[in-house]
């Protein structure tokens, strides 16, 4: 168990390579979806812009906060996107039967599943939201301390394993309705786009949903709101930004114990 | 020592159909009571129609699938708990679809695996020459897996199924839809691996030339159950299919009395005679020399396709 976890990384980094060069066999093909992607992730921004030409404040955020809420928000769901996103094209593997191809190779089917068909355009996104970001940080007026800045990154780095447990999660029930790919779809694009607002806008009821039920709000808007020292809502502590990687890792337990009944049952039902 | 061993094994799927608004549930045994054991260097050929359990069986086979009740050892260890672990020592060819990477050369493909099995870089030189040589790929090595064509991919999959050393290699219908002579260099590839590496080959096909041309043993499942295991030729005197006599006579002329044998056929001259297996066409030959004008003859053997379809026909659905 310990060496296949230590494998794990170089053996994902060899599998994205292949299929790397793999979408590199299609190079007009790779360079317009990379752009089609940036474009389309920029022109979700300048939305906000807009917005922001018009109002002052949204949800008692300034642009510049909203500006590094989109891009924590956008920052983590591409991460997440990225390396795992891949995941939710078991469903296909299962209808036409190539799953049973990752089952006879010594390497995880976990591994070799989230690195199909690795698409590198998928960096437009975190890549976008690294520009917001810095743009972001350049008009707030953020007290950096080392404690902050490794909030901050830290915060990124559980933000992109809760989206990430979120497309294992919905890979996962795809071993048990195989059509379902769209359902996880609405918790991680849906979810980014719920996230990149003042969650509080949505209301309270939402609010609690994405706090207890699919915790959305651990993602970025509590570190957000921790970072620019604003109160937390329904009366929570303001420290509960901090919580992310605890949340993190209770999402990847739940995650790990889905797939690996979803596999179960897979090997267990053939279909 | 075995190297495959199955006692008693049972998988069975619960289909479910639904008729208006009523779903019925129902348990289908796709393997039902399988026990058989193959030794190390066998090649076994493993045929059954359509959903007779072949698949089922392969797949409980490379640890895929779990087994409903049952015990299966395969290289000593149980398949489905040490999937990972068997992976490195068994080698499977799919027929209907690659292992290999589409949009990449076939090269690549092979270099991904040597790092995926652990092959030490010395023993993957070697053996990529030996198939090189052998499957004659050497021209496809830089051509991207989609651009080949069928018989040129299906070999490029055997070098990559073969390219860790496994000991035990499982091919579902590695022929389908191949030409005949690539069937030929397909089997020929095997049959010398098999003698220089004394690799355990498990073929699953419908084309029965491959199992006449590669197997020293047969299995026959269906529905699930094993209905004969033993040689070619066991397989063909198992079942009374009847001989078929042809003889050209000087003329025509009306069917043919021989004592043995009945006329079921008169084209002319010649004449179509069927004969039980276990009679010896010499006594025939004798009479029909002494009574009619014989000019030429042959003796047809049951083809194994009607040895098959006999031993599939009796069975009633259980």
């Amino acid at each position: 168990m310990v060496e296949r976890v230590l494998r794990a990384p170089s053996q994902y980094w060899m599998l994205i390579m292949m299929w790397i060069r793999s979408s590199m066999a299609y190079p007009a093909s790779f360079v317009l979806m990379l752009f089609s992607s940036m474009v389309l992730t920029v022109m979700d921004f300048v939305a906000i812009v807009l917005m922001f030409s018009h109002i002052s404040s949204f949800g008692g955020f300034s642009l510049a906060e909203m500006a590094l809420l989109y891009a924590t928000a956008s920052m983590t769901l591409g991460i997440a996107d990225l390396l795992t996103g891949s995941i939710e094209r078991v469903g296909e593997r299962i209808r036409t039967g190539t799953f049973d191809v990752y089952l006879i190779r010594p390497v995880p089917a976990f591994l070799q599943t989230t690195a199909d068909g690795f698409a590198l355009r998928r960096l437009g996104r975190p890549l976008q939201a690294l520009v917001v970001m810095v743009f972001a940080f350049s008009r707030l007026d953020v007290d950096w301390t080392v404690a902050r800045g490794i909030v901050l990154v830290v915060s990124m780095i559980a933000g992109s394993v809760i989206f990430g447990a979120i497309f294992v999660l919905g890979a996962a029930f795809q071993f048990l309705a195989v059509d379902s790919a769209e359902l996880a779809n609405s918790f991680t694009y849906g979810g980014q786009t719920m996230t990149q607002y003042p969650l509080t806008v949505f209301g309270k009821e939402i609010v609690r949903a994405v706090t207890f039920v699919v915790p959305l709000a651990f993602v970025n808007y509590y570190p957000v709101l921790y970072l620019l020292d604003k109160p937390a809502p329904l009366g929570l502590p303001s420290w509960i930004g901090l919580l992310s990687p605890l949340v993190a890792v209770v999402m990847v337990a739940l995650a790990s114990l889905a797939w690996r009944g979803g596999l179960r049952r897979y090997r267990s039902t053939g279909s | 020592m075995a190297v495959i061993e199955l006692t008693d094994v049972a998988r069975a799927f619960t289909v479910t159909s639904r008729t208006g608004l009523r779903r019925t549930r129902r348990e289908v045994r796709a393997v039902d009571g399988l026990s058989f054991s193959v030794e190390p260097g066998e090649v076994m050929g493993y045929i059954g129609p359509n959903g007779a359990g072949k698949s089922t069986t392969i797949k409980m086979l490379t640890g895929i699938l779990v087994p409903s009740s049952g015990t299966i050892r395969v290289a000593g260890v149980d398949p489905s708990r040490h999937r990972l672990k068997l992976a490195k020592r068994i080698g499977v060819v799919f027929g209907q679809r690659t292992t290999l990477w589409w949009d990449l050369p076939l090269k690549d493909s092979f270099a991904v695996l040597q790092k995926m099995y652990d092959v030490p870089p010395a023993r993957h030189r070697e053996n990529l020459a030996t198939f090189v040589e052998l499957l004659d790929l050497g021209d496809l090595l830089d051509v991207p897996v989609r651009q080949l064509s069928l018989g040129q991919r299906m070999r490029g999959d055997i070098a990559a199924a073969l390219l860790h050393d496994p000991e035990i290699v499982y091919l579902d219908e590695p022929t389908i839809g191949l030409d005949v002579i690539s069937k030929a260099r397909l089997r020929e590839f095997l049959a010398q691996i098999n003698a220089d590496r004394r690799t355990t080959i498990i073929l699953t096909t419908h084309d029965l030339d491959d199992i006449e041309a590669l197997c020293t043993r047969v299995m026959v499942i269906d529905h699930g159950h094993q209905i004969f295991d033993g040689t070619l030729d066991g397989l063909k005197s198992s079942q009374s299919a009847p001989r078929t006599l042809v003889v050209d006579l000087a003329t025509s002329l009306p069917p043919i009395e021989v004592v043995g044998a009945t006329v079921t056929k008169v084209d002319g001259p010649r004449q179509h005679l069927t004969f039980p297996p276990t009679t010896s066409a010499a006594p025939l030959l004798a009479q029909i020399a002494a009574n009619y004008p014989l000019v030429d003859l042959s003796v047809a053997e049951p083809t194994i396709e009607s040895v098959i379809t006999q031993l599939y026909a009796p069975r009633p659905s259980a």
